[in-house]
């Protein structure tokens, strides 16, 4: 069992961007297809919130308020939003370096968000960070990481502790279709499969190890085959599908909280901007027409799409949810742009922890 | 059975002198004692006389050339001596066996050099015999005279804790013209006041070490060790740390007792005059109080314009004489000295003056002083009157010309045209820094002190 | 106090602390079953049971990440390494993941565990299982590194890295698993980031730490002999560096030896001298000479390793000459 309190539910408006969030015995998540049409406009609130906020971003970056490197979510956010919609608050999720989405979508402030990546007192990690490494131990958050398949491992880690604690939590690892060539994907997928530790490993598939197409950098572009080598169930689906994403966690979450196994899952996706803002979005190694042709399964006009069509989002409504979205965005650059710089003194803080016990 | 003519220290201070007449020209005969030249020291024109019978063989410097001691002019031999050995070695590298204390003209048979003179501070320090810089030491085979330059000496006995075979290979310890010392030994040599140039190092290239500075302090006669070591055994002492400001002092002092020279000038004034001018003042109002000191600092700057010379600092290669007047004035404080400066103190009242050095004195016990309020000073005064000292001698501060010790005022007997009187006395020493200031130069100066301090209204007019 | 091997003070340390916190558990290849490839595991699974005595895979960087992400949760893994050889697989996990991740995250993520194993030349093992490998971690901000020499200091440090909410990286003589030592009774605790001075004297320094202190300890007793007395500071802990223990005997003795079993290039050595010449410029007589193992890596024939290794013998003489005795 969990020792850990269960948190409330959050209420605020810059945690909106956690739709859905209502536990693994809830009806809903158990039947992705029975989502309500609440629901359903949570899931798209919290996508256009993360695609404003990551268009925001990339005025930041262009204005030199974002420094370092800068890796955007667009074009991603069915899989960051239809996986937090399926965990619960206890539940860890640890990621790479493309994770504001992520973060946004999982519940950490989109101020904090982006006073990290302004470099301001008030980032989620005090402005030590950045955008590669988005932390917030209030959402379970454990991370951005910055080396490529260096923190799969650490999600084992996370899972070992869940089943050392005899817990019902699960631990959710994204990483992209090129970490699955690194060591510590084979390393950490063994150890998670012989030991039956609760983690979900999500390999967002959008085809590109940075400029790199996947049939030039992996043998088998048939990633998921790997789960077999490690004896570990594995599912494909269409990451730009908001349900079907809903779908195959609600099974990878049902099989680690009661199973304790692990499950990898691929997300087919596509990613709309260039590896990093300093990479081009198209050019040397994919042509424009690819991605006109992706961007036209644009996971946000899917789902809006789809409640159109059902009659049950209205143009209106849709540009007020898009206002909202909007207006979180700018809430989070004014409160990031208004936040002090770290005082010099935190240079020499959190070096080490003191140690209490 | 030649005789060397070389340059010799004719004064205690002299590092080189200047041949101003040859006596004898070559071919001529002389004997021990003749004078064979006059030279110019730094301090006056001086006789060297030969130390050998013979005949002027060869001379080897010209008149009006300047030479550093040791370096060899001429040769004193018998008329078929074959004396190019010597002559070649002597030309080639002409100072390189001496030093001061070593310069005289050696007398060298075939085959056999004299040792050279032990250094004085490793005298009777058995522990470490010096090693000597060139040439060899006694019992040594002799060093090639003939093929300069000379190959880096070797100890012919390793000092007794060394153990191995023999010394560093060293060079000679001021090759480069500078002399290796380890930042131990320096620290030492500096707190014990020894001075670092008449030292043999013992290190590897002749570098310095701990243990010379020990046998320096040895057999140089510090009985102040003896007697700390004595106090020390006793084990009847307390340690105290030493703060910022005493090491400071220290380093600063002992820079200014080693390199300084230092002559020391008293002098016995009367104050009557000045006591009875404070006592006045005092009954005009608190406003127009004055110390004794204020009166001798003002005294201090009016003759300190009067006497440029002694306004001065010494900057190595310069005198700089200054034109405007900075009198620093000892403040004690609670773990040291301070010495904050009356700047223009010639252009100020002695009601200023007396105003500004009360309050410099307070914020000085307050440790309040910027840095510029005690730096810059061109003359210093410094007063135990008060604590009833009647005379004392105070410790220049470098770089300045020299620095005043004011005695307490004290009722004395005195003889006044003949009448037995009572008057008020003060002893002030000047200590002067010889190298700016000259006996009658700080004599004139303490006169006009003097003049100033008995005819004390001229300082308040 | 007992006397007891440097390999059973480490066991009763590990013993005693999973028996105080139930957090704290240890992984590593054949640390359960097997008691531990150099058996300071032994008998501990029987004891704690396979979910807190766990043998893993072999696979350094996938355990060793388990054990950051454990530790990221609140857990205390001690993660033992066969040999620090066999870490360099793992270093990403410890020095860009544990490191930083307090750091990275701006305070809100610890990382309280401990990466132990074996460090250094054993006998023949040639170049790739003969390393020292403090100064490689020393080097990270965010790591602690301890190199206990004797059996007491590896009990008390070993209790005081486990304890630590810091990751700490814990290099433990192999050569010396066998040495005896006294080991205080009860509750031994050795906080990190002191020095120990193993022996007073006051004509030289011998600055080292780990194996190296007995190598001191050796030389201090054969100089000792000759008349010559020699300050042992045993550094025990090398991030954070007691530079007060350094300064205290350096100012003390005028001279210095710094005397590691790794190599030359940013060694420990050289920060240790770095230090001393910063605190202790004024009281030197000599240069700082350091003895470490030759610029080559480690061979494998007897004679050419002997050769290789810092030993009595060169120390000595590094010795002799900072005391312009050679």
């Amino acid at each position: 069992m969990s020792t850990e309190a269960k948190r409330p539910p959050a209420q605020k408006r810059s945690d909106k961007g956690a739709p859905g969030n209502n536990g693994a015995d809830s009806a809903s998540a158990n039947d992705p297809t029975q989502t309500t049409p609440e629901v359903r406009r949570e899931l798209l609130h919290s996508m256009m919130l993360q695609r404003r906020f990551e268009e925001r971003c990339a005025e930041a970056y262009a204005l030199g308020k974002i420094g370092g490197f800068c890796h955007l979510y667009i074009g991603q956010e069915a899989i960051s939003t239809g996986v937090m919609s399926m965990i619960r608050p206890d539940d860890y999720v640890i990621t790479a370096y493309r994770d504001h989405g992520q973060a946004i979508a999982r519940g950490v402030s989109p101020r904090a968000v982006m006073a990290e990546l302004f470099g301001r007192a008030d980032g989620c990690s005090g402005g030590k960070g950045g955008s590669m490494h988005i932390f917030d131990a209030k959402t379970n958050f454990l991370g951005g990481h910055g080396i490529v398949g260096g923190h799969i491992p650490i999600a084992a880690g996370v899972g070992f502790a869940i089943k050392y604690r005899r817990g019902n939590q699960v631990c959710v690892c994204f990483f992209g279709e090129a970490a699955v060539n690194i060591g510590a994907f084979h390393e950490a997928l063994n150890i998670a499969s012989l030991w039956d530790l609760p983690v979900i490993f999500i390999i967002e598939n959008n085809r590109y190890g940075m400029g790199t197409a996947i049939s030039r950098s992996t043998a088998n572009e048939d990633v998921i085959i790997r789960a077999k080598g490690y004896r570990m169930e594995g599912e494909s689906v269409d990451g730009q599908d908001v349900f079907a994403v809903r779908e195959v966690m609600s099974r990878a979450v049902e099989r680690a909280r009661k199973e304790k196994r692990p499950t990898l899952i691929e997300m087919r996706t596509y990613r709309f901007m260039g590896h990093s803002m300093s990479d081009a979005v198209s050019g040397t190694y994919r042509t424009k027409d690819e991605l006109e042709e992706n961007m036209k399964r644009d996971p946000i006009l899917l789902l809006h799409n789809r409640m159109f069509e059902a009659g049950e989002l209205t143009e209106g409504e849709m540009h007020k949810l898009d206002d909202e979205a909007k207006a979180t965005a700018q809430d989070a650059w004014d409160f990031a742009d208004a936040s002090p710089e770290p005082p010099l003194e935190k240079l020499y803080e959190d070096v080490y922890a003191d140690t209490s016990s | 059975m030649a005789t060397k003519v070389v340059m010799e220290a004719l004064s205690p201070t002299m590092e080189e002198g200047r041949l101003v007449k040859w006596n004898k020209n070559e071919g001529d005969e002389v004997k021990a004692g003749d004078v064979l030249a006059e030279v110019e020291t730094d301090k006056a024109v001086m006789e060297l006389v030969a130390r050998g019978d013979g005949v002027l063989r060869k001379r080897l410097a010209n008149e009006g050339d300047a030479s550093p001691v040791g370096t060899l002019l001429a040769v004193i031999g018998t008329a078929d001596e074959n004396i190019d050995s010597i002559v070649g070695a002597g030309a080639a590298a002409p100072a390189a066996a001496s030093t001061a204390n070593q310069a005289a003209n050696t007398t060298e048979s075939a085959g056999k050099t004299a040792a050279p003179p032990t250094p004085a501070p490793s005298q009777g320090e058995a522990s470490t015999p010096p090693q000597p810089k060139a040439g060899a030491a006694s019992g040594a085979p002799p060093a090639p005279r003939s093929a300069p330059p000379p190959p880096p000496p070797r100890p012919a006995v390793p000092p007794v804790q060394q153990k191995g075979n023999g010394a560093h290979p060293a060079s000679p310890q001021q090759s480069g013209g500078r002399q290796r010392t380890s930042p131990l030994a320096r620290r030492l040599a500096s707190e014990k006041g020894i001075q670092l140039g008449g030292i043999q190092g013992s290190g590897p290239g002749g570098r310095i070490v701990k243990r010379d500075i020990e046998n320096a302090k040895v057999s140089g006669g510090a009985g102040r060790s003896a007697a700390a070591e004595r106090l020390a055994a006793e084990g009847d002492f307390k340690d105290v740390p030493l703060t910022l400001i005493r090491k400071t002092i220290a380093r600063r002092l002992a820079e200014s007792n080693g390199p300084v020279p230092t002559f020391f000038l008293t002098a016995e004034l009367d104050a009557s005059r000045a006591a009875e001018m404070r006592a006045q003042l005092a009954e005009m109002g608190d406003q127009y109080k004055a110390s004794f000191n204020d009166i001798v600092i003002k005294a201090v700057a009016l003759a300190l314009a009067e006497h440029p010379e002694v306004n001065a600092h010494w900057l190595g290669d310069k005198i700089r004489q200054f034109n405007r007047i900075h009198v620093a004035m000892a403040v004690a404080v609670e773990d040291g000295l301070i010495t904050p400066v009356l700047f223009d103190a010639d252009r100020l009242s002695l009601w200023e003056i007396a105003g500004k050095a009360r309050d410099l004195a307070r914020r000085a016990r307050e440790r309040k002083l910027m840095p510029e309020e005690y730096t810059g000073s061109t003359f210093s005064v410094s007063n135990l009157g008060m604590f009833g000292i009647d005379q004392f001698t105070a410790i220049i501060n470098p770089p300045e010309a020299g620095i005043l010790a004011i005695g307490g005022v004290e009722e004395k007997p005195v003889v006044i045209d003949g009448q037995l009187e009572v008057r008020q006395r003060m002893r002030v020493t000047m200590s002067c820094d010889h190298r700016i200031i000259d006996g009658a130069t700080g004599a004139k100066f303490l006169q006009t002190v003097r003049r100033y301090i008995e005819n004390p209204l001229s300082l308040v007019i | 106090m007992a006397v007891v091997t440097y390999r059973d003070a480490l066991t009763q340390a590990l013993r005693e602390e999973l028996q105080r916190d139930d957090r704290v558990f240890l992984m590593g290849e054949e640390v359960a079953q097997y008691n531990g490839a150099y058996k300071v595991s032994k008998g501990l699974l029987d004891e704690f049971g396979p979910m807190r005595i766990v043998d893993t895979p072999i696979t350094e960087l996938g355990f060793a990440g388990v054990g950051v992400g454990a530790a990221m949760v609140g857990l205390r893994p001690i993660v033992e390494f066969m040999t620090w050889n066999f870490a360099l697989l793992a270093i990403d996990e410890v020095v860009n993941a544990a490191a930083k991740m307090l750091y990275m995250s701006g305070g809100q993520f610890k990382i309280p565990m401990v990466f132990r194993g074996p460090n250094g030349a054993a006998l023949q093992l040639s170049s790739q299982h003969s390393q020292a490998w403090e100064s490689w971690f020393a080097h990270i901000p965010g790591l602690k590194v301890c190199t206990p020499g004797t059996p007491a200091d590896a009990k008390g440090l070993l209790k005081s890295a486990i304890r630590d909410d810091n990751p700490v990286v814990f290099l433990e003589g192999e050569m010396l698993y066998n040495t005896k030592g006294e080991v205080p009774d009860g509750e031994h605790i050795v906080p990190i980031g002191v020095a120990e001075l193993k022996r007073e004297g006051d004509h030289c320094s011998i600055i080292t730490h780990g194996k190296m202190v007995l190598v001191a300890m050796r030389v201090a007793d054969d100089l000792a002999k000759e008349g010559i007395n020699i300050d042992v500071v045993d550094l025990r802990t090398v991030r954070p560096i007691d530079v007060e223990a350094i300064a205290r005997s350096v100012q003390k003795t005028n001279r210095a030896v710094v005397l590691e079993e790794g190599l030359e290039i940013c060694g420990m050595g050289s920060q240790v001298v770095d230090f001393i010449q910063r605190e202790c410029f004024d009281d030197l007589d000599a240069p700082v000479l350091r003895v470490h193992q030759e610029d080559v890596p480690m061979p494998y024939a007897k004679n050419l390793e002997r050769a290789a290794k810092p030993d009595a013998g060169k120390t000595i003489a590094a010795i002799k000459k900072v005391m312009y005795l050679d």
